[in-house]
């Protein structure tokens, strides 16, 4: 892809002694969408602040540039920040919030460049009109912040940030407090803008749908560490192990022992499969996402199990089946009826084999399916999230 | 819809009518009626006698009200930037002198500014009053500190200075971090900063500390008589008099009264639409 323009050098941090970040290493592409994606409490947020200059690290090093920007403070670093709560200034009207970071700005005096100067009038109202009218918020100007709507605010808060023409812009969950319909309005919305300006977007987010339909590169993190670096497709079809398997979509994760190359064993009973690279015989983690598993006939089938839950849901049945005490996630169109004997066959690219980890065994369960879907709608609060 | 009053309300709305409306209608009927109970408006006429008294009262208030911003505001913007528990022991000290009755604490200042009192004693023993005397060719045996305008203004500025910072300092304390945050990452160092965000954001503060200082300073009247020895009246006791004291003629006391309250409610209005645009300062 293009230059690097961010680098994050072995970062740690921590509050109260608990540590937030763990040796955090990290480089970032100029002109690109990069989210850090993970559940509350795993350092995303904290990253995002260390790069805005909000927060200083514990030790390491932040480059921008090639250049160490550590103690560089944030009024004077090339990157702004859309928050997560806008903070839009509530004295000023829309006009005079996007025109902020424009009237703070001083350049040399062209005539005495020794002397600095201020903005001309002519060009701040120039260039807040022309960013108001690339967020759709022409005629907005001389309205007050707060008798707008969330997306509008939202659009403020970005037309405010974006005006400085700055390198980089932080989005530290920025649709967070907006409904379903607008948020994947503004999804589409902000990935255009980001395409637009040309510059790098680096997004925090808890919501990995968001972080999918974005992202040029998703950074999934989890107790202050990196779990995995990659395109969303890479994310989802080739998840490095349990942790981001689960994050990522929904995921049945299953104990497996890889006999040979493209031949993994589960219930004792040997899939083909496509991954390879694995010793003889070596423990793995076996992840078979719930849309990759076909309903067949039960003689037909490669494992037999019992239907214990079914939900409806709308486009596709969520359907829980029980294969020897384990349960499943299959998400199918056919209904079958709670308490059906069925059988099932997974083609060999329906199978992602990944090396044991230490989150082996704590995902991939659905045998508790409605509480772990109460946990997924509930996303934390602390952060101020709230899904409709 | 109109909101019906709730019966709950009730026990207020008969205690407001009794000590609140009551008392302002008495005001008005007394400064518009002679001692006979017939109406007139000689007493309004009277009242230019007292312009004097007006003025030096305004004067003094003014300065009492603006001693209590410039040492009120950096008191209040540094209390709300330290830690919660300096701000807690600090919110403690600030209150802790309310707790004694005011006419004690007035009190307590006659003995400390007193010719002989503790600050002259103290001027005496360092030395510092025969220097004054070296250095400007004077005799003095103390300094002049009581009875007069400057005892006042201290009197105001010392009794009403809570009421100062208590409204500053909740505004700013409760200002949203992440505004400042905004304003730092737009570009703005410390100073603007706090020029284009705190200080446009803490005015409803200052304009509920400037009333609530202004109002009570303008209308004082144990301060002045105890600090200010009586010499130099002001509006509070020239009412007194009016109603207590020698030159007694509570309807002319009525008058001034309504004078000053139509003054000071026109300030106030003024002043809140001077700050408008932000959530209203409060009219205590």
């Amino acid at each position: 892809m293009s230059k690097e323009l961010i680098r994050l050098r072995d970062l740690c941090m921590a509050y109260d002694d608990e540590l937030v970040l763990d040796h955090l290493n990290l480089y970032i592409n100029d002109k690109e969408f990069l989210t850090l994606l993970g559940p509350s409490g795993c350092g995303k947020s904290t990253t995002l602040r260390i790069i805005g200059g909000f927060t200083a690290p514990l030790s390491g090093d932040v480059l921008f540039d090639g250049v160490r920007i550590n103690d560089v403070p944030p009024y004077k670093r090339q990157i702004n920040t859309v928050f997560q709560k806008y903070a839009l200034f509530p004295h000023l009207n829309v006009f005079e919030n996007v025109a902020f970071g424009l009237r703070m700005q001083r350049r040399p005096d062209p005539s005495d460049p020794k002397r600095k100067t201020k903005l001309p009038e002519e060009e701040i109202r120039q260039r807040v009109l022309e960013m108001l009218e690339a967020v759709s918020l022409k005629g907005f100007e001389n309205r007050r912040t707060d008798a707008l709507s969330g997306g509008q605010q939202q659009r403020v808060a970005i037309a405010r940030a974006l005006v400085n023409r700055p390198k980089v812009l932080l989005l530290d969950e920025p649709l967070g407090a907006l409904d379903l319909k607008l948020r994947k309005d503004m999804q589409i919305e902000l990935k255009r803008i980001q395409q637009q300006v040309g510059i790098t977007f680096i997004y925090v987010t808890h919501d990995q749908e968001e972080a999918l339909t974005m992202s040029d590169t998703i950074v999934v993190m989890d107790k202050g560490t990196i779990q995995q670096i990659g395109t969303p497709e890479d994310i989802y079809n080739e998840p490095k192990n349990a942790f981001v398997a689960d994050f990522i979509g929904e995921s049945n994760i299953i104990d497996g022992v890889m006999v040979q190359d493209k031949l993994v064993q589960m219930y004792g009973r040997q899939f083909p499969c496509l991954d390879g690279g694995f010793s003889e015989n070596e423990p793995v983690d076996v992840v078979i996402r719930p849309e990759d598993i076909d309903i067949v006939p039960v003689e037909q089938g490669q494992l037999t199990g019992t239907v214990t839950n079914v939900t409806f849901k709308g486009m596709q049945y969520d359907i829980i089946v029980d294969f020897r005490g384990f349960k499943w996630l299959i998400q199918t169109t056919d209904h079958s009826p709670v308490g059906a004997r069925i059988g099932i066959k997974i083609d060999p690219d329906g199978i992602h084999v990944m090396k044991k980890s230490r989150y082996s065994g704590l995902y991939g369960d659905y045998s508790s399916f409605s509480d772990e879907y109460d946990e997924l709608d509930t996303v934390e609060p602390e952060e101020g999230g709230d899904e409709a | 819809m109109k909101p019906k009053l709730s019966r709950f309300a009730i026990p207020y709305v008969i205690w407001m009518a009794l000590f609140v409306v009551a008392p302002i209608v008495l005001v008005v009927v007394y400064a518009f009626s002679n001692d006979l109970g017939g109406f007139t408006l000689e007493n309004f006429s009277k009242m230019g006698t007292y312009a004097v008294v007006f003025g030096r009262s305004f004067k003094l208030a003014l300065i009492a009200t603006l001693i209590c911003l410039v040492i009120g505001y950096p008191v209040s913007y540094m209390m709300s930037r330290e830690g919660e528990r300096f701000q807690r022991v600090a919110m403690v000290l600030i209150m802790l002198p309310m707790w004694i009755n005011f006419l004690l604490r007035t009190y307590s200042w006659m003995s400390i500014l007193e010719n002989n009192g503790l600050l002259n004693q103290v001027f005496q023993k360092t030395g510092l009053l025969s220097l004054y005397n070296s250095l400007f060719g004077t005799s003095l045996e103390y300094f002049p500190m009581m009875n007069t305008q400057g005892a006042v203004v201290l009197g105001m500025v010392y009794n009403y200075l809570p009421f100062m910072i208590l409204p500053i300092y909740s505004v700013i304390v409760k200002l949203d971090g992440s505004l400042v945050e905004a304003a730092r990452d737009l570009g703005a160092d410390g100073v603007n900063v706090f020029r284009r965000v705190i200080l446009p954001l803490s005015l409803p503060g200052v304009l509920s500390g400037i009333t609530m200082v202004f109002v009570p300073s303008v209308s004082t009247f144990a301060i002045s008589k105890m600090l200010g020895g009586g010499t130099d009246l002001l509006l509070g006791d020239l009412i007194e008099q009016q109603f207590l004291g020698g030159a007694y003629n509570p309807q002319l006391g009525a008058a001034i009264s309504l004078v000053m309250m139509v003054i000071v409610v026109v300030c106030m209005v003024v002043m809140n639409r001077f700050g408008e645009g932000e959530e209203q300062a409060v009219i205590l």
